[in-house]
């Protein structure tokens, strides 16, 4: 725990090089999960694609690709703000927002968009696939595929693409073809699996551009690596800013992209405590959530092992959470062994609180965040409160709330009764 | 009766296994259980299926089409629960077929491998084909199928490398399932080349059995594979009969596959 990754201080760039005590083994387990749950169709491509990932990090020209379109297209290094007035209300504690909203597309999915999208460019292939729950991955990788010219087709669950019209437009106007999907619960998981059966379809010129650290052996690895550069920026940016570590990092998680990026810039500093938001939804009690770690059980989905919402018979049980993000039954197979390790501490928040967050952020701060990182919020709400005015606390705020305005606008009155969407008018 | 006896009966008659599948509780548990019984039985003229593939239910196939999606998701919203699929076991069976199971991991996870193992064997089951269970990950599996004396049959593909048919040739029991072509389950209008080629390939490494399965629609179809496979796989094509006629449907549609198999000539060059 005490080995600091070596490429730490290369900058940007060093989050693509190969990473020290914390990479999984050869076939994708952390601890008992990963792995690789997969049709024998797919595992070709899985090897391949783990090869030229390899190969890829480890090149200086492939970097520095990446690194240009991180610093010149998305805008990185991302700021750090403080948030004072928030603080006021989480029992005094500094609270530090990573702006991962200001990125380009508004969240941290460009991350790990360009990397992949550049790998694909460097496989060959023409033709990439994504899902999308509330389409902010869906849009990113749209983006990625208009600037490197490649094809791109979008599976969203047909509930989502009815609840996120606008992000719909806005992944056509950039050129990719969304298909809605209608089958399971048309909704996140179901797009995954859709994408899964193109992709055993298409594979020899298709690439399947997952969008969380989540899914086979190498995605969660991949994908973590690629948001590495939220956690290693936040780090020197805290130590210059209060000339200390933070006692906590908080981050939501879904499938667990932007918290397992974030985490890894202090998973070394044991004195940190990680600490990961679920989706309460209604209450664990209810039901009604996506808190897989908080609430589920090991299982299998997506290629992965990990822990997951099912029933008694291992069927997977249908998420919920008022952001779409977090409305899924899985979770990335890092955070259940950061889980297990005691590494790493996971709790639910409810939309209540959430959506608390998200109202305070944006009347205490100026920034409405997206309802996906108001978790996170409210989880810093509730360890600032525990912690009192000592404590220092990092809270990624892993996206924007311009998305999320309808289902706002919605929960808090803010339009009058034939308001901003078609379903009012009924 | 093993698997081996089956194929060794059927290459004695020099003509390839019959091998259907459906999945338990579809549309409802009795009713899956006598559209079953009409696949082993056949259509009067031609007993029907050597091995039945009995499919579990489940909420998330993702190699699966939309015949058998739907199937499952219909199964499922019957109500059917995982220790129904013992029963559908049973009666194949008892039917005078070779059962076998075909389910994803997660809910054989669930039930724990081992409990699965013994209920399954004690139900008169053979096997478990594992569509997402690749043999690195297979541990658990092959413990508790070792312990009670289960085979093993993993999916080969044409984009399977030749290091990998060695590896899961290896890893296998009972006999391979060959995916014909690169995609999911549902019925096709021609059955690839790959599928041949896929068959040549993998015998380099094995003495195993080899079956085929994906995309085959009708007799044409499963006589064509049979001439170059030990085992001919239907899937959706006795989902989309029963469907339509029910269990005598599905009983003469076993036939119709049966006597297309037995009617072509042996050519055994290529088998």
């Amino acid at each position: 725990m005490t080995v600091r990754d070596p490429d730490e201080a290369n900058g940007v760039g060093g989050a693509h090089a190969t990473s020290g005590g914390h990479d999984p083994d050869e076939g994708g387990h952390f601890g008992p999960y990963g792995g690789r749950f997969m049709p024998e169709a797919l595992i070709s491509a899985q090897d391949e694609l783990a090869e030229e990932y390899d190969k890829a990090r480890n090149d200086p020209e492939f970097v520095a690709e990446l690194d240009r379109l991180l610093r010149d297209y998305a805008g990185r290094p991302s700021p750090l703000t403080e948030a004072e007035r928030f603080g006021a209300h989480a029992g005094g504690a500094r609270v530090l927002l990573k702006r991962e909203d200001l990125n380009h597309t508004g969240s941290h999915k460009i991350n790990n968009v360009l990397g992949q999208a550049l790998l694909v460019k460097r496989m060959g292939k023409r033709r990439v696939i994504a899902e999308t729950g509330a389409g902010q991955h869906g849009v990113a990788t749209a983006t990625a595929c208009a600037l490197l010219d490649l094809d791109c087709v979008i599976y969203m669950g047909a509930t989502d693409t009815e609840r996120q019209a606008l992000n719909v437009a806005r992944m056509r106007l950039l050129g990719a073809e969304v298909r809605p999907v209608n089958t399971g619960s048309a909704t996140l998981k179901d797009a995954i699996n859709e994408a899964l059966r193109d992709w055993v379809t298409n594979v020899a010129d298709t690439h399947y551009l997952l969008g969380t650290a989540a899914g086979a052996h190498p995605f969660p690895l991949m994908v973590r690596n690629l948001h590495k550069v939220i956690g290693q920026e936040a780090r020197e940016q805290v130590l210059r800013s209060t000339g200390e570590l933070p006692d906590a990092v908080l981050a939501c998680v879904g499938g667990g992209s932007n918290a397992i990026g974030v985490f890894h810039g202090f998973v070394d500093d044991p004195g940190v405590r990680l600490i990961g938001m679920e989706a309460g939804g209604h209450g664990l009690d209810s039901g009604e959530h996506g808190a897989a770690l908080t609430s589920g059980t090991p299982g299998t989905l997506h290629g992965a092992r990990s822990y997951l919402l099912q029933d008694e018979d291992g069927q997977i049980a249908e998420a919920y959470s008022i952001s779409a993000g977090l409305d899924y039954p899985g979770v990335g197979p890092e955070h259940a062994w950061l889980a297990d390790s005691g590494r790493a501490e996971y709790r639910a928040v409810t939309d209540e609180e959430a959506m608390e967050a998200f109202k305070l952020l944006s009347r205490t701060e100026g920034i409405i965040p997206a309802i996906e990182s108001a978790h996170a919020l409210a989880g810093a709400l509730r360890l600032g409160r525990e912690l009192g005015p000592d404590a220092v606390l990092l809270v990624n705020l892993s996206g924007r709330g311009d998305k999320d305005m309808d289902t706002a606008a919605h929960y808090f009155g803010l339009v009058p009764e034939a308001g901003i969407t078609g379903e009012d008018q009924q | 009766m093993s698997l081996e006896d089956v194929f060794r009966t059927c290459a004695a008659q020099r003509r390839a296994a019959l091998i259907g599948y459906l999945p338990a509780g579809f549309p409802t548990m009795p009713e899956s259980v006598e559209l079953l019984e009409a696949m082993v039985r056949g259509d009067g003229d031609t007993p029907g299926c050597d091995i039945v593939e009995v499919g579990l239910p489940y909420s998330d196939p993702v190699m699966d089409g939309p015949t058998i999606q739907a199937a499952s998701g219909q199964a499922l919203r019957n109500g059917f629960r995982v220790r129904q699929l013992f029963d559908a076991v049973s009666a194949v069976a008892a039917a005078g077929a070779a059962p076998v199971v075909m389910s994803y991991w997660n809910p054989i996870h669930r039930y724990g491998p081992d409990a699965f193992a013994g209920d399954l064997r004690a139900a008169g089951g053979l096997g478990l084909i594992t569509p997402d269970l690749i043999p690195e990950e297979a541990g658990e599996w092959t413990a508790a199928s070792n312990r009670h004396g289960l085979d093993r049959i993993f999916l080969v593909a044409p984009s399977s490398s030749e290091r990998r048919l060695a590896l899961t040739a290896e890893a296998g029991s009972g006999f391979l399932y060959a995916a014909s072509v690169m995609g999911v389950t549902g019925a096709r209008d021609s059955v690839s080349g790959s599928a041949r080629d896929l068959v040549r390939r993998t015998r380099e490494h094995t003495s195993l059995p080899i079956g085929v399965g994906l995309g085959v629609r009708d007799a044409e179809h499963a006589a064509e594979v049979g001439r170059f496979a030990d085992g001919v796989i239907v899937g959706s094509a006795f989902i989309t009969r029963a469907e339509r006629e029910g269990a005598t449907g599905a009983g003469a549609f076993a036939g119709e596959l049966a006597r297309g198999l037995r009617a072509e000539p042996a050519s055994t060059a290529e088998r």
